[in-house]
């Protein structure tokens, strides 16, 4: 051990360190400042970036010992006397802060920029900010938020935030608020899991299979067992209950047992005094493996004499989608395109790695502390595996350091809940970056082919499409992403004429499940790019033939639901094309002084579900509880993984109370404290959890004004409550006297309220499969560099149908980190697996998008309101990011006459593509 | 497990640290890849020579510009003499990682990890750049300038056994009257945080202000060792920079380069592609630069 003296935050700090420690882990255990945040512990999100003599560092990788003597300032040290920095502020002002998580890298980095350059251009905090990583925000905000504390702390005025213009909010609903969890977030003070300690706590480590297939044939822990400071290892059979969990089907083995299917299975899990030891303990356990023939491609998997990845066969699902005559219908075409399209695995990259905490209670619960998007069905699985009922098994939702659908499925849970239950300790398992990437569930990668008939004046007559989706080696939701990729291939278009065929398909890559878009990305991609060329061949504008076909109120879904209100797709169209049309540039364009490089504009439509549809009962239940202080408390268990959920609930609960936002307090995600808003998915928990707020809310205030009626002697129609009071008339009680008096009068003020959506149909059946679509329309312009084959996109003009804005600046958050989400899925992003094994086990080698990839963005928000969602309002979470693929796939088309068939869009491939195309 | 992690102050002293270890301890400079490459765990004890005295800068001795090693490539970036007399240095300094990472990382740390598409060593190899070796020997300190081009074996390999010797510093002359030097390279956004082709260039033109004079390319990965064009550079020699000249030496330069495919990286039809791009993008702005220095240093 080292003596390490340094000065955190202008404090003179001293500890004995251990020579090889990093100050990142000094800071967070040593000292105890979480507010410091480790995403990759390889020096490349950039979010553990703190202050060293005023100079950033990734502290992830930075020697304590090289610390010693120095001026340390973390973003624990910015405020001053409960006085927020003006970066802090601006932050929360612009809607800079969704999950958190890197807020407290983005804010360091900013500081450094802006103590040494007190009036940055856009470029220089691009420059600047270029390694510090965000997921959510798009880093438009950021880029706001930035210039905005410039400003400030120049002494200007504060700059606001520039937001769409959106119907007139009502007293709360509508209204652009902070969220309620800002401070803590930009502070430092925000709670994550890996920020929870308890005394006597283990640490935890898991034995990955890392290879793709083979049978088990021996496991041997007696050596790691021996280890000093190890005090569990356990295997299957150290599991009592279910062998296996998962969301639909019950096929992932919680410790492996006959097999290892993929890389990252899970074989044997450690706990131990300190996490060196518990990876130490792992290199002691002998397992004998009997490998296997791997399977790494859908198509492949399905042909016959396939190795099985499952004893049932390798095919998870075959959906079918049939509409009208195919046939008849391409006979009628004058013109017919046919493409093959493929898209890449893709990783969420949450910023935040896996990680859960477990432990047992005095009386024999286990609790089990997790940032997880489906707090009931973790409950469910780890109760099942332990053998236990469900009521034994407490949930505790953390804050989650993003989500994006990739903290849907078990990783930690129900293995720490073991661990504790074996050592009778709490036990912390924290994911490194590398196994995190390895082991949680991916986008799918899928493969189409499409074939598309049209009339010479461009309306559809027919598409044939086929999909086989790479699952991986679990089924995860694979289904369900696979169903909403088939059901929505055809695009936001009437289609009189459908046929898809659709196979989810086990393989031995890391199983795909959840991600934003789930399967609707994919195939917007394929479609988009089917309907680009049809346009291109029939010489039609691209705006013009989306527009004679799309789904408007009256058409007809190729599932055979019609379309009966909220579609506001023309009205996107039409925003973007208007914008378009202020732009004054041409569709292809060249620059005088740039002769190697082309611009030009792409276009693309997009449709998603809200909510889970097909006739699943899709629920939520809320709590709302008021109290004598004049206070309401939200609850329910559904996930806040960055989207804003938490304000959404807050402004509902403040609109139908009557009190004001900042006294609408949430508490998310505690099985024995919050009901099941179910799972935190398919765009559905504004509409859904929203509803059961709104009722719960409207009930409870019905119940208050009975009481308030009498105290103000007035007839409960006419009472108004607002601002913390409830009013008639001249005359005026305190909310919180309402309360009291009800509680006075043996009245609870506290109710729930179960929500059941619009009932939906299954697939094949005809009817409605979705209570409610969102729409969008984008345009990308994108750079094209003819000599290295480097593509950019510049600028997106965006149009979303969201049915009512709830909270403009979070809804702006959420549109332009979808963009840039999948501005990556077009033009970065790729987790690339060779025969199973991955080669991206490291965020080295994951380019997710950077600040510097960050497009301008111009955002129209269309309010075409769903009669049955709160306010109108419909799913927002995943929308904006489907069209942005295409748009710019097929701007790059525009700007080269290449068409992109495979995702990501390859630099070398499309310069190759261009060579060809010169050559001949 | 790691016992020891020095931060040594003076030169000599790092020298005796790593002699007493006899090979158990090995030379650290910013650690941006060291600490991320989680072979080197065994390693027991780490000798920092990012704060030696009067070796953490950049200076001008003439005639050389020394850059110490624990000089970061932010301290590299925004040292003026570098940016005006060793340009290229600057430009490829500039373009590694983020500030947090070029906050850190070292000159010599980039040269010891003697990867062949580095971008500073191409840099600063162009530029003519030498490396000072140092070790004890006894009570005795040791130093030797050597040719920065004699520092690579292979691929990640360095003639510099960093258990016993230190990159004490670097030098170069610097870029004079009708002198200038550029670098240029193209990254690829997938797969691996590599760069995938990268060049510099260092140009003296004539009287007329022209003619190439003389002139230096480098380029990498060409090769398993960041690579001297010196073909390319000999069609250049004595002749006016014109598009037809940059043609030819740009074919010069794919005949003697080795191209390869390199899988999540680059194929070698597409470096075939990119590298006289980059070798006519260095070179213009090289030229322009020395047009511009004309009278400067004179």
């Amino acid at each position: 051990m080292a003596q390490l003296e340094l000065t955190i935050n202008g404090e003179r700090r001293s500890a004995e360190v251990h020579p090889g420690a990093f100050l990142a882990d000094v800071l967070r255990e040593t000292f105890g400042l979480t507010g410091t945040k480790i995403g990759c512990n390889e020096a490349e999100c950039g979010i553990c970036t703190v202050l060293v003599n005023g100079m950033p560092v990734n502290s992830c990788i930075y020697p304590a010992l090289k610390a010693h003597g120095a001026h340390v300032e973390t973003v624990e040290g910015l405020a001053r006397n409960g006085v927020l920095h003006p970066l802090q502020q601006a932050f929360i002002d612009h809607g800079a802060v969704q999950c958190g998580f890197c807020t407290p890298g983005l804010i360091m980095t900013a500081k450094a920029l802006l103590d040494a350059n007190p009036n940055p251009s856009e470029d220089d905090i691009k420059h600047a900010l270029k390694d510090t990583y965000c997921r959510c925000t798009g880093y438009v905000s950021v880029i706001h938020a930035i210039q905005d504390a410039a400003a400030r702390l120049r002494g200007e005025p504060p700059v606001p935030p520039s937001l769409p213009q959106t119907k007139t909010p009502l007293r709360v609903v509508g209204q652009p608020l902070p969220r309620p969890d800002a401070v803590a977030k930009v502070t430092g003070a925000a709670r994550y899991t890996d920020d929870y300690v308890f005394p006597n706590m283990l640490h935890a480590a898991t034995l990955r299979a890392g290879i793709p297939h083979a049978r088990i044939r021996r496991i041997d822990v007696s050596k790691a067992r021996a280890l000093p400071g190890v005090h569990a290892v356990l295997t299957h059979e150290d599991v009592p209950g279910s062998k296996n969990h998962g969301l639909v089907y019950n096929d992932w083995p919680v410790l492996c047992y006959d097999k290892v299917r993929y890389v990252g299975d899970a074989v044997a899990i450690v706990a131990a005094e300190t996490r060196e030891i518990a990876e130490q303990a792992l290199r002691l356990i002998e397992v004998e493996y009997e490998p296997l023939p791997v399977v790494d491609d859908p198509v492949a998997a399905l042909q016959p004499g396939a190795p099985k990845v499952h004893e049932q066969g390798n095919l998870l699902k075959h959906i079918h989608v049939e509409k009208g005559d195919l046939e008849a219908g391409f006979a009628e075409a004058d013109v017919i395109v046919e493409g093959e399209y493929q898209t890449a695995t893709t990783e969420h990259a949450f910023l935040e790695p896996e990680c859960a905490i477990g432990r047992v209670t005095d009386d024999g619960r286990v609790e089990v502390y997790v940032g997880s998007q489906i707090p009931y069905a973790d409950r469910r699985q780890v109760a099942a595996a332990l053998g236990v009922p469900e009521d034994r098994v407490r949930i505790i939702g953390t804050l989650i350091g993003g989500g994006f659908g990739g903290k849907e499925d078990i990783a930690g849970q129900i293995h720490v809940a073991l661990l504790a239950r074996a050592t009778g300790q709490p036990v912390k398992m924290l994911y490194r970056r590398s196994e995190s990437l390895i082991f949680h569930p991916k986008r799918h990668a899928v493969r189409f082919k499409v074939k598309v008939g049209a009339k010479r004046n461009g309306r559809f007559t027919a598409m044939r499409i086929e999909l086989w989706g790479d699952t991986g080696a679990y089924a995860s939701l694979g289904d369900k992403v696979m169903t909403r990729a088939a059901t929505h291939a055809s695009g936001p278009y009437e289609v009189p004429n459908v046929r898809i065929d659709c196979y989810a398909v086990y393989t031995n890559n890391v199983p795909a499940g959840a991600f934003r878009g789930f399967g609707v990305t994919q195939s917007a991609f394929a479609i988009e790019s089917a309907i680009d060329e049809l346009a291109q061949r029939l010489r039609l504008d691209p705006i013009h033939i989306r527009r004679l076909n799309a789904l408007r109120v009256g058409s007809v879904t190729n599932t055979g639901a019609v379309i009966r209100e909220s579609a506001g797709l023309l009205e996107c169209i039409a925003r973007v094309e208007e914008s378009l049309k202020q732009e004054g540039t041409p569709w292809v364009f060249r620059k005088a002084d740039v002769p190697n490089k082309v611009y030009a504009w792409g276009f693309a439509t997009a449709y998603k579900n809200t909510g889970l549809g097909g006739g699943a009962p899709d629920r939520s239940e809320v709590e709302v509880e008021a109290f004598t202080d004049g206070s309401v408390e939200v609850r329910t268990s559904a996930a806040e993984i960055g989207q804003g959920l938490v304000g959404v609930l807050a402004s509902i609960a403040a609109e139908e109370l009557g009190v004001p936002y900042e006294r609408a307090r949430v508490l998310l995600s505690d099985t024995d404290l919050t009901p099941d808003g179910g799972p935190t998915t398919a765009s559905r928990q504004t509409y859904v959890t929203g509803n059961a707020a709104r009722l719960a809310s409207i009930q409870l205030r019905q119940r208050l004004a009975a009481v308030a009626a009498e105290m103000l002697d007035a007839p409960v129609e006419s009472l108004r409550f607002a601002d913390g009071w409830v009013r008639h008339h001249g005359r005026a009680v305190a909310f919180g006297e309402v309360v009291a008096q009800a509680h006075r009068e043996g009245i609870r003020t506290r109710l729930s309220h179960l929500y059941e959506a619009p009932k939906t149909q299954p697939l094949g059946t005809g009817g409605d499969m979705h209570f409610a679509f969102s729409y969008a329309a984008q345009a990308a312009l994108v750079e094209v560099d003819l000599e290295t084959g480097e593509a950019r996109c510049l600028k997106i003009i965006s149009a979303t149908d969201v049915g009512r804005a709830i909270n403009p600046l979070a809804l702006q958050g959420q549109i332009e980190g979808g963009i840039v989400m999948c501005l990556g899925n077009a033009l970065t992003e790729e987790f690339i697996q060779e025969k199973g094994v991955p080669f991206t086990n490291r965020f080295a080698r994951y380019k997710m998008p950077s600040i510097r990839h960050t497009p301008q963005i111009i955002s129209h928000i269309v309010e075409d309101a769903a009669a049955e969602g709160p306010y109108g309002a419909k799913g927002v979470g995943e929308i904006s990011s489907i069209p942005t693929t295409p748009a710019i796939t097929n701007a790059i088309y525009a700007a080269t006459g290449v068409r992109v068939r495979k995702l990501p869009v390859d630099q070398d491939w499309l310069l190759r593509q261009l060579r060809a195309q010169r050559e001949g | 497990m790691r016992e020891a992690y020095h931060i040594p102050s003076t030169l000599e002293e790092a020298a005796r640290l790593l002699a007493r270890y006899g090979g158990a301890a090995r030379v650290v400079g910013g650690g941006t890849d060291f600490f991320v490459d989680e072979g080197h765990q065994d390693v027991s004890a780490l000798v920092d020579v990012t704060r030696l005295e009067g070796l953490s800068d950049v200076s001008y001795h003439p005639p050389f510009v020394v850059i110490g090693c624990g000089a970061t490539h932010s301290r590299i970036v925004a040292s003026p003499l570098i940016q005006q007399r060793g340009t290229a240095l600057a430009e490829a300094c500039g373009q590694i990682g983020g500030p947090q990472v070029r906050n850190v990382a070292t000159l010599a740390g980039n040269i010891a990890h003697a990867l062949p598409a580095a971008d500073g060593t191409l840099a600063l190899l162009a530029l003519g750049g030498e490396v000072m070796v140092a070790w004890a020997e006894g009570d005795a300190l040791r130093t030797e300038w050597r040719a920065l081009a004699q520092m690579f074996l292979g691929p990640g390999r360095s003639a510099i056994d960093s258990t016993r010797h230190i990159i004490a510093a670097m030098r170069f002359l610097p870029t004079g009257e009708r002198e200038a030097s550029a670098f240029a390279r193209v990254m690829r956004p997938q797969g691996v945080a590599l760069p995938i082709m990268g060049l510099a260039v260092r140009v003296r033109l004539g009287e007329d202000l022209a003619t190439v004079e003389s002139a230096t390319v480098t380029a990498g990965p060409a090769g398993p060792v960041p690579f001297c064009a010196r073909q390319c550079a000999q069609v250049l020699q004595g002749r006016p920079l014109n598009e037809r000249v940059i043609a030819e030496a740009g074919e010069a330069l794919l005949a003697e380069a080795q191209l390869r495919d390199s899988p999540h990286r680059a194929t070698r039809a597409y470096r075939a592609q990119v590298l006289p791009v980059l070798l006519r993008r260095a070179l213009h702005a090289a030229y322009r630069r020395a047009q511009a220095a004309q009278h400067q240093y004179a």
